[in-house]
Formats: C-alpha cells, structure tokens, sequence
C-alpha cells in the first residue's frame, strides 16, 4: 500500500496494491489507521487501481477505516474499482455509505 | 470405463492465511479447463477464499489444521468441496445470515456465506460440532458459442 496526503484539500490517498483478503488486510489495515489518525484528513480516498482481487475481508476492512475517518470527521470515498472488486461492495451494501467513484485520474 | 465425474483434483493444507491466495488460485487455475468468464473466474475464486478464510479463522480459530479441497468437473459444472476437521458450526442457519458474524473484533464483515451463495449456484453446508464442517459449492460455466470459428470454416470453404 502506498499513501499520499494532499494538505491543500486534506485530501489523503491511499492506495492498494495488493490483492485484499484475511491475510493482507491486516497489514493494510495498521498502515492505513497510522495514516489516517497522523494526518486527520477531511476526505480518505481508497485507489483501487491495482486491486486485482478482494473478498468480504475487504469489507470490514473499508467499514473499519470509515469508522476511523469518522472519528477525525473525515470521509471516505473509493476510486477505480473494478468490475469483480465492485461486485463485492455492492453486495455487502456499503455503497450506501461509501461513494464509489469511476472517473478519478490521480496523478502521481 | 467412464466415472462420476470428468476431472478431479485434491488439494490438501495447513490451515495458514498465506495459504488463501494459494487456494483460490490453483481451484481457479483448474476450473480454467472448462474455459470460464473472467467473471465466473473471480465469482469462483472470492468463493473459494471465502471458504478457506472460514476455516483458518473460525474452524482452527489461528491454530494449525488441515484444509481440504476437492475440485471435480463435471460436464461444464464445477464442484468445489472445501472441508475443515476444527471445530464445527453450532447454528448453521444463523451462520448464512447477512452480516452475522462471532468474529466482529477481527473486523470480519459476516458476509462470507452471502458471498458463497450469490456467487456460487449452490452451496450446501453440513457440520458436526467437535468433528468439522464441510461446504460443496456448485456453479455451471456457461458454454459460448465460438461462432466465429464456425464462420472462418464457411469462409475458407467457399473460398476454395
């Protein structure tokens, strides 16, 4: 996983590169609360670009993060999913609280 | 002489979470033959994980057992048995129900069985308390017609 924080927008990105299951969530996971909780972004953007694959431990661990998030009163929006990745988000019926956005072009 | 089904294969691991991709890969790698979808590919591999996970987490709770898989084709249709010797489901009912989970500290979401089952055809799931649980999973690969093959031969044939 790789992570930017924009300070300008407090905009923080957080990107995954690995596939997501039980057992790289939980690696992800620490790296992502020492993220969040350092900066106290307004807004945590999830880049979905490089995930090949995720199962419902994808789930809890978005729904985690967004609590987190919540706590500093940010938010938290997932880009770039794609077809399989999101099929799984839209089952769990996270989508009602997270934005899935498709359009995002972040620059590097 | 021709058996019950057209292929198998059997798959046998310590229940490790390193282990999980592995799993999902080599049943994904042997469906293959039967010429999936992506779709169907990643249907059959988030099943799959969903399974193992179920395993190494709940049935072992983190301690070292055995998992199996048997993967058999038969006709287009794949039958994935994934089984555990930990220690069993007490209230399977309650176990498929969305977002039901005993494991809510360790961030599990309890849409595991939903995944199975949606994704899946069938998922039938039989489990002693004390022996172990075991999950066979059914999903038809739908044939496409390769009509363009067909159409190249009619070419070439009026061609000659």
């Amino acid at each position: 996983m790789n992570s930017e924080y924009k300070s300008l927008d407090k905009l923080l990105i957080l990107k995954i590169t690995e596939e997501i299951d039980h057992h790289t969530t939980e690696k992800i996971r620490r790296k992502m609360d020492n993220e969040i909780t350092r900066y106290m972004p307004r807004k945590v953007l999830f880049d979905f670009n490089e995930v090949s694959f995720m199962d419902s431990a994808g789930i809890g661990l978005i729904i985690g993060r967004y609590k987190v998030a919540k706590l500093f009163g940010g938010e938290v929006e997932i880009a770039n999913a794609r077809p399989s990745v999101k099929k799984v988000l839209e089952m769990s019926g996270i989508t009602r609280i997270i934005k899935i956005n498709d359009g995002i072009r972040i620059a590097n | 002489m021709k058996g019950l089904y057209d292929n198998e294969m059997k798959l046998e691991f310590l229940s490790k979470s390193s282990n999980e991709a592995f799993a999902r890969i080599t049943v994904a790698a042997f469906v293959s033959q039967l010429d999936p979808t992506i779709e169907e590919i990643s249907d059959i591999k988030t099943a799959v994980s969903e399974a193992v996970t179920n395993c190494i987490i709940h049935a072992y709770e983190d301690t070292d057992g055995i998992v199996k898989i048997v993967t058999r084709l038969i006709g287009n249709t794949v039958e994935i048995e994934i089984s555990d010797s930990g220690k069993g489901i007490e209230n399977i009912e309650l176990a498929r129900r969305p977002l039901y989970t005993t494991k809510a500290n360790l961030e599990r979401s309890g849409m595991g069985f939903t995944i199975m089952e949606s994704f899946m055809d069938e998922v039938e799931i039989s489990s002693v308390v004390g022996i172990g649980t075991k999950i066979i999973m059914k999903k038809k690969i739908k044939k496409i017609e390769n009509t363009t093959d067909i159409k190249e031969e009619c070419c070439s044939k009026t061609i000659v």
